[in-house]
């Protein structure tokens, strides 16, 4: 029974899981250190501290996004609209706080309820009338864009200046909290891998994987440990004047729902399901899945955290306009999510695809506006890499039906 | 023979005005494989989703365990311990075995998913079934050939301590080597004292497994008999024109 399984055996398994075609999150993270390379090496100011800082506060929004897209993606479908409804959950937001003058701690839920009730309206559309997600997220994209400028008024743009939403990525943890915050983060992260390794020992099942988990563990940890020490590094231009340094408050938020998501798809039997109907929707409604509800609440799901990326847009931009969330932005979640590794196809995916995928899509945004190219240029090279991720996940597909 | 663990009194079945099931008489037994074979619109799955409680039968009666019971929903057949393992298998290519065993019914410690549990009784059921073929519980579905794939199907129906087990031509998609291996298992499932039904178009595969067999024809139940008393020529005559006439005369 306790058959000891080597790390070699570990390793070489997952090396033939790559080459049958689930390359999972692979080819992101082999982009990214290219794409640092090549940036790096072409301009000083990419692998600055205060670059690395501006890069994350710049893919938190898309990254947020692409996390709730992920659960839609999952169930099979795909919503097309949940950029603007980050924009309508953010206007709420703001017009909330400023014209009514509610705190932000009423407004922020509010805006996430917005969220929540939005996507119920798609997913009934989509789960009970069954008109194509494509065609009904289509529409309310449209819609959505009405309600941002009918919320915002004719005024264009308003302003926000509650100092608790503005901080979000405006302003970071103070040297010693971050790395407070690193500890604890990295504790708790090898605390649950060495528990749940722990508990299928006693339960006399073959941890085959662990030595391969540990290896992972390190080298996420490790790179956790860069980070911090980098972002801890002043990069203030006048640190006389102002100090800027520590950790932006916006990399708690997102690893906090990073969390919370993925607890949710991994360890609960709602997140099993939302892969079950991915996967084949019948055999989950033979098995006795309520698919519809599985569907809607994914809907929900999706535009509830555009709602909480609504607030990281007005932080960012300290206002609300007619355009946020807007442009490419839901592209480039879309994008996120795939170049992360999720299936367009349904069934395959995690939502810390979303964390590298969006990475790569702001290193790419960061790198080509430091170098100077044009908008036009940074759009096409973008369009192309999401291509190249969709032809990876299209093609590790045939090859694992074809298996 | 021993009391049938489940059957099926006059039991009439319509669609609008065609009459499907006319006063079918059928018995299953715990412990015997019975085969259930007739032409394409016999009867036959109309029948077994009856048993299943996805219809409900116009008139008839049900006897499990010697108690007259109501079929009126899945979820009726589920309780009782009955279970199908449809045709198209329904099973999540993206989840791994022990998923899709538990799939709709998962073990849960407070509101997470218990793996250790959920693994552990994956293994026993499928050592039970002397299943050795696959290399990991863990792996996932997609990478399971058709024969694999039936027998993560048919684990999943016996993990419950179901009685009686429908299995739909679950020989039709297979090659020779899977099939074999499969109609290993259903013989093992019967030999755990399983009540199992097999629908199948396959007479070989029938005489080979079964220990009776009901032969359907144009609604009605043309003979339910023991597979030793008759021939595969006798069979194809019930099947054809559902008469039992010459069957002691055997093979001509």
């Amino acid at each position: 029974m306790s058959e000891q399984i080597t790390l070699e055996k570990s390793l070489s398994d997952w090396w033939s899981r790559v080459k049958a075609g689930q390359v999972g999150a692979l080819p992101a993270i082999l982009g990214l250190l290219v794409l640092c390379i090549v940036f790096g090496s072409m301009s000083s100011v990419f692998l600055t501290s205060g670059n690395f800082a501006n890069l994350l506060t710049q893919a938190a929004a898309v990254t947020v996004i692409a996390m709730g897209l992920i659960f839609v993606l999952l169930s099979g479908e795909i919503d097309l609209s949940a950029g603007y409804a980050a924009g309508v959950c953010g206007a709420i937001l703001v017009v909330m706080i400023t014209e009514m003058d509610y705190a932000w701690y009423i407004a922020f839920p509010v805006s996430v309820l917005s969220g929540v009730f939005l996507g119920g309206f798609i997913g009934y559309l989509v789960a009970q009338l069954k008109i194509p997600s494509f065609v009904v997220t289509l529409a309310t994209f449209l819609a959505f864009q009405g309600l941002l400028l009918l919320i915002i008024g004719e005024g264009g743009t308003i302003r926000i200046e509650d100092p608790v939403i503005l901080s979000i990525q405006n302003k970071n943890l103070t040297v010693v909290n971050s790395w407070l915050f690193f500890t604890l983060a990295a504790g708790a992260y090898l605390l649950t891998g060495f528990w749940k390794f722990y508990k299928r020992r006693r339960a006399g099942l073959i941890d085959n994987l662990f030595k391969f988990w540990l290896l992972k563990a390190l080298v996420v940890v490790l790179i956790g440990a860069f980070a911090t020490s980098t972002l801890t590094v002043e990069r203030s231009n006048n640190p006389d004047l102002v100090s800027l340094r520590g950790i932006p408050y916006v990399v708690p938020v997102i690893l906090f729902l990073l969390v919370g998501a993925t607890f949710v798809l991994t360890r609960t039997s709602y997140g099993l399901h939302i892969y079950a109907v991915g996967g084949n929707a019948e055999a989950a409604r033979r098995a006795g899945i309520n698919v519809k509800l599985v569907r809607i609440t994914a809907f929900m799901i999706c535009s509830g955290f555009a709602a909480v990326a609504g607030m990281i847009f007005v932080s960012r931009a300290n206002s609300i306009s007619p355009t946020t969330g807007g442009s490419s932005t839901l592209l480039y979640a879309v994008g996120a999510a795939v170049i992360g590794g999720t299936s367009l196809f349904g069934g395959k995916g995690k939502v810390s695809d979303a964390i590298l995928g969006g990475l790569v899509v702001a290193v790419i945004d960061n790198g080509m506006a430091l170098l100077g190219y044009p908008a036009g240029i940074k759009f096409m090279v973008t369009g192309a890499v999401l291509l190249i991720s969709a032809t990876i996940d299209a093609v590790s597909r045939r090859g694992a039906v074809s298996n | 023979m021993a009391d049938p663990i489940l059957s099926l009194r006059k039991v009439n079945k319509s669609f609008g005005p065609v009459h499907v099931l006319k006063d079918v008489n059928f018995n299953a037994y715990a412990g015997q494989v019975t085969a259930l074979v007739g032409d394409n619109g016999a009867g036959k799955s109309t029948l077994i989703k009856c048993i299943a409680g996805i219809y409900t039968p116009e008139s008839g009666e049900f006897v499990f365990e010697g108690k007259p019971v109501q079929i009126s929903g899945p979820r009726d057949a589920t309780e009782l311990g009955i279970e199908i393992v449809y045709q198209d298998l329904a099973l999540c290519d993206n989840l791994d075995i022990v998923h899709n065993m538990f799939l709709g019914r998962e073990e849960k410690s407070g509101i997470t998913l218990n793996e250790s549990s959920m693994e552990s009784l994956a293994k026993k059921t499928l050592d039970g079934l002397s299943v050795r073929t696959v290399k990991s519980i863990r792996q996932k579905v997609a990478s399971l050939s058709g024969g694999q794939r039936q027998t993560v199907a048919i684990a999943r129906a016996v993990l419950w301590n179901s009685k009686v087990v429908i299995l739909d031509e679950p020989t039709a998609a297979l090659g020779v080597a899977q099939t074999e291996q499969v109609l290993k298992l259903v013989k093992q499932l019967a030999d755990n004292g399983l009540a199992v039904i097999v629908i199948s178009h396959n007479l070989n595969d029938v005489f080979q497994v079964a220990d009776n067999i009901a032969a359907m024809y144009l609604g009605s139940m043309a003979a339910q008999i023991d597979k030793n008393s008759v021939s595969q020529n006798d069979v194809v005559r019930l099947i054809t024109t559902g008469s039992s006439e010459s069957m002691s005369g055997g093979k001509k």
